[in-house]
């Protein structure tokens, strides 16, 4: 990524270039001292990244990771590309397949249809983020007990959203498990084992929670 | 009993068990690493240009504006001006970039001019009259209406439209009406227009098989009872959810990362580790032994992932031209749905008969389909069934699309849907349960016969098929309609060629090396369960190491042919190597090597424990040095045959279809499979449960749909291209034929079979709940509703 040839990062926005003038409705172009630069657009200012590389930190698993990107770059390629975490993988790259599922502010979201720079000041959490080590999570450790993987590149997606949807829904039925887990697809054939995982975390989790309601709330899943 | 033979069941602590797979907790963890993955200092991005032409002549390429831009390390052109475009998405130019977006850009500079050519892509409606486009009528062209029974009016008429491009002599015409051709087509022909044909008009049709044995004329005349069908199921995609692709680098000399002897470092996706190295080397003219291939995880090849393909020949020049540098080129998902992999579509026109006892007495069958530009494959009709009486051709249709690969199971989904449907239809006619009318004709399965019979009865029994099944048509109120539907399968899987290295160490350690791949089948599994179970270890002192070209060749993984290759030679590698150290530990034991056993990590007398060795004591005595022996399969020298082949596998589906919206539900299915002895009960059980929804996704959702304006897939996504989700698969039941009759068999790979039966099991059933017969496959609502509509 480091190349003398690279396009330079561009802190002072260009507005020559022909992206700029697609947007629509702009008014009065307003280059300030410092940070992107600021158009009237539909009547409000709204600030000019870009085209060129910015500098973009993101809170990723706890830690500040900073680099010089692009606008148009996603959370998923930012995350993969740059900072080297590839669990979340590139499958549809639309918003279809979840297979790049992350946590942002602990909700779950396609990391593929989100601008890494738009993730800028949020809790990202990622598939390596949940575990320290080699240690597995209870969920995780569901999935290799239910073998619900096989070619295992749609799991790191189907396990951070499962994780959460558990989180969020300690009571629910296997219609509900099926509904909310629909936002995940596997082309091996592994629902079976994923319906296994999550019905038998929601038991145990049942189990736990007889001593300590807040089981759940703390995230014994 | 040899001391390769596979062990008893008393006497195997793993094989055979229900064993978690062991790379369970990298991939669930998200460590594990795919090619997609491969994340070196320095990659470049690689990606490439494709023709947006269903078929086009490429007339010039301008890269001059791409090669100048800040970032573009390297630009190949990969078909020149000139070239034959014959489906869309194919190559033209690959650019390599400092990153994506660059790369982007790049090929946005790029110009290329095409002269369009006429493409054709339809392969849904039988081979008549292919003169639609105005051409005239060749010789393959009439013979194609008349073999496809295109009413005589059509042939007629397209006859003296169109006129034809043939000279049909008396001789032609005589042998034509005594074949059956009627007076009046011939009249029609004598008295044609010559027209030449224009050039490049050829017929995309081109007939593949004909063949007739028995009497099947007499034998339908004679026959109790006769149906006849259309059958067939759509092209699909493999759609891999790891794309395609590979990444290339040439270290320098100097360069710490590359092993010794390494001129060229690739990491691919691939099913054929083994077999990647020799691809390269001869476009790239150097030595197969100087390049290294690497893979650890793969994401998905079910049968379309054996070469480098064009994009990773690409990758590897560009990485030359841009001095060495590691460059990446992943498929985009569009590329992937559109150009890497297809299973062909097959349709056909089925005549069944059968005698008053219900036994099948003749089979007519006119087939078609399309695998792209190079035709179609040839399904296996009548399917498994050895019909007396049988009349079939088969006409392959090229068509301006990517080509087909090999999709799981290659040709049997398409035939079973085609032959299991007859028959279905066949015996709801005669009034009989199918079950019961594939028992009274399992005898034509020949060598399998014993295993189909073993197996119809648990699958009835775990689908509750007496109680639940009605005859066709649900007749209860509302709209919602329930049926039961079957389908048997058959598959080879005899273990492939290979060859593995197994090392037992002073310290106790162990290792198996092999150039083998794990596609999720559990192929790391059953090595290490083979090699522990033979070595009496833990599972863990077993360490694998797999996925690198320069470990002892192994073959690809296709046609289910892994897990018997894999599983032989590593326990003829074990087996060895334990016999080699009980020589060793035999002295200190005082007593004779082949009365020594390995149980329970401990080396000792069989039938005296108490004279043992620890497994850590007893590789001590190798002395300082390690000790290798090289496992292979096959191996005539060391008997007996480890691996088999001819599975048999029956399925069954209990569906819903609401008769208002066209929707399908598969409420249920079972499975019954055999596989010889089974390794893993766990991993197994995975992989036919994988399949069957991997046939609820084809049978119901998965079409690749052609535009015929423009050549091109309308779905080359995954949106539109649709798989299953957790939501359409519901309670599946899979039970392994083990024990006596199978265990003896030895191992047989398991990958394609189960894929087989499920389309044709969900579309008898829908055809059992809803009275009538949805001839294609995807069972879209649309289809269920025109056919609905059209009975009523």
């Amino acid at each position: 990524m480091k190349d003398e040839d690279a396009p330079k990062p561009d802190h002072n926005s260009g507005l020559t270039r022909r992206d700029f003038i697609k947007i629509s409705g702009v008014g009065v172009a307003v280059p300030l001292a410092f940070g992107p630069t600021v158009v009237r657009a539909a009547g409000e200012d709204v600030a000019v990244h870009g085209p060129n590389k910015v500098s973009i930190a993101l809170n990723v698993n706890g830690k500040k990771l900073t680099a010089e990107l692009e606008p148009r770059v996603t959370l998923l390629d930012a995350l993969r590309d740059t900072f080297n975490l590839t669990g979340a993988k590139r499958v549809c790259d639309r918003g279809t397949c979840g297979a790049c599922t992350v946590l942002l502010e602990g909700k779950p979201v396609y990391a593929c249809m989100v601008l890494a720079i738009d993730a800028q000041g949020k809790q990202i959490t990622t598939i390596e983020g949940l575990t320290e080590g080699d240690t597995l999570t209870p969920v995780m450790q569901a999935f290799v007990d239910h073998d619900a993987q096989q070619c295992g590149f749609c799991t790191p997606g189907f396990v951070v959203a499962t994780t959460h949807f558990l989180q969020q829904h300690p009571q629910a039925t296997e219609d509900d498990i099926r509904r909310g887990l629909s936002g995940n697809f596997c082309r091996c054939g592994t629902y079976d084992g994923i319906r296994a995982v999550a019905l038998t975390r929601m038991a145990a989790a049942k189990s736990t929670s007889r001593n300590d309601t807040t089981a759940l709330e703390g995230g014994s899943l | 009993m040899s001391d390769y033979a596979w062990p008893d069941p008393a006497t195997r602590p793993f094989l055979g068990k229900k064993i978690s797979r062991v790379d369970g907790p990298i991939k669930s963890s998200g460590r594990a690493k795919y090619t997609y993955d491969y994340n070196p200092a320095g990659l470049l991005a690689g990606k490439i240009l494709r023709c947006p032409h269903a078929h086009a002549r490429i007339t010039s390429i301008d890269t001059s504006a791409a090669e100048k831009m800040p970032g573009v390390k390297a630009v190949q052109i990969i078909q020149k001006p000139g070239a034959e475009i014959f489906w869309a998405g194919d190559e033209v130019v690959a650019v390599a970039a400092v990153d994506e977006p660059t790369a982007e850009d790049a090929l946005r500079a790029i110009k290329v001019q095409y002269e369009p050519l006429p493409h054709f892509v339809s392969d849904a409606e039988p081979p008549q009259n292919i003169a639609s486009s105005g051409g005239p009528i060749s010789q393959d062209d009439f013979e194609d209406m008349e073999d496809n029974q295109v009413p005589d009016e059509q042939v007629i008429a397209a006859i003296q439209q169109n006129g034809i491009s043939f000279h049909p002599g008396e001789k032609y015409l005589k042998d034509a009406q005594e074949s059956g051709v009627d007076k009046k087509v011939v009249e029609a022909l004598r008295t044609a227009k010559y027209v030449e044909a224009p050039p490049g008009s050829k017929s995309p049709y081109k007939k593949t098989a004909v063949q007739t044995q028995g009497e099947p004329d007499n034998a339908f005349a004679s026959a109790a009872a006769v149906v006849e069908g259309l059958y067939g199921a759509s092209c699909i995609t493999h759609c891999c959810l790891e794309t395609h692709g590979m990444a290339a680098e040439w270290p320098g000399p100097n360069d710490s990362s590359a092993s010794p002897g390494t001129n060229l470092l690739v990491h691919i996706s691939t099913q054929n580790l083994s077999g990647i190295a020799p691809q390269i080397a001869e476009p790239m003219k150097i030595p197969a032994g100087s390049i290294q291939v690497m893979q650890q995880y793969i994401g998905g090849g079910f049968g379309s992932k054996f070469s480098p393909d064009r994009w990773g020949i690409a990758a590897t020049q560009l990485s030359k031209s841009a001095g060495g540098k590691p460059v990446k080129i992943m498929l985009d998902r569009a590329a992937e749905q559109e150009v890497a992999g297809m299973r062909p579509s097959s349709f056909a026109r089925v005549k069944i008969a059968a005698d008053k006892d219900g036994k099948l007495v003749a089979w007519e069958s006119r087939s078609w389909g399309t695998g792209g530009v190079g035709g179609g494959g040839t399904p296996p009709l009548p399917y498994i069934l050895e019909i007396p009486n049988q009349r079939k051709q088969n006409v392959a249709i090229s068509t301006n699309q990517g080509s087909a690969r090999a999709w799981r199971a290659p040709n049997h989904p398409q035939a079973a849907v085609i032959t299991m449907s007859a028959i279905e239809d066949l015996a709801a006619k005669m009034n009989i349960d199918p079950v019961e009318f594939l028992t009274r004709n399992l005898d034509m399965t020949g060598p399998r016969a014993a295993i189909y019979r073993d197996e119809l009865p648990i699958a009835a029994e775990m689908m509750e098929w007496k109680n639940n099944w009605h005859p066709r048509g649900d007749k209860t109120d509302g709209p919602v309609k329930r049926g039961l539907g079957l389908s048997m399968h058959t598959w080879g899987g005899r273990g492939h060629n290979s060859d593995c290295d197994l090392t037992i160490h002073p310290d106790g350690s162990v290792e198996i090396k092999m150039a083998t791949q794990d596609l999720g089948t559990g192929c790391r599994t059953i090595i290490t369960i083979v090699a522990a179970d033979t070595l009496g270890i833990p599972m863990e002192n077993v360490k694998l190491l797999i996925g690198d070209s320069r470990y002892p060749v192994s073959g690809a993984s296709g046609g289910s042919t892994t897990s018997g290759g894999v599983t032989s030679s590593t326990r003829r590698a074990a087996v060895d190597a334990r016999n080699q150290l009980f020589a060793k530990v035999a002295p200190a034991l005082n007593a004779k090597p082949e009365d020594l056993e390995a149980v329970n990590a401990t080396v000792r007398l069989r039938g005296d424990p108490s004279r043992s060795l620890s497994w850590k004591d007893a590789c001590a005595k190798l002395g300082a040095m390690p000790m290798t022996v090289r496992g292979k399969n096959p191996d005539k020298s060391k008997p007996p045959d480890l691996t088999n082949s001819g599975v048999g596998g029956v399925q069954m589906a209990d569906v819903s279809v609401d008769t208002e919206t066209g929707i399908v539900r598969v409420n249920k299915m079972v499975a019954v499979q055999d596989c010889g002895l089974v390794v893993d009960v766990k991993t197994a059980e995975s992989q036919v449960k994988g399949a069957l929804i991997m046939g609820i996704s084809y049978a119901l959702y998965e079409e690749k749909i052609l535009d015929p304006v423009t050549g091109r897939m309308l779905n080359p996504n995954m949106e539109f291209y649709r798989l299953a989700g957790i939501a359409d698969v519901r309670e599946l039941k899979v039970h392994m034929m083990t024990g006596k009759g199978y265990d003896e068999r030895g191992v047989i790979g398991l990958a394609e079979p189960p894929v087989v039966s499920p389309g044709a099991a969900i579309s008898n059933a829908v055809a059992n709940a809803i009275g009538v017969r949805v001839p294609f496959l995807p069972l879209t609502p649309a289809r269920v509703l025109e056919v609905l509509e059209a009975h009523g």
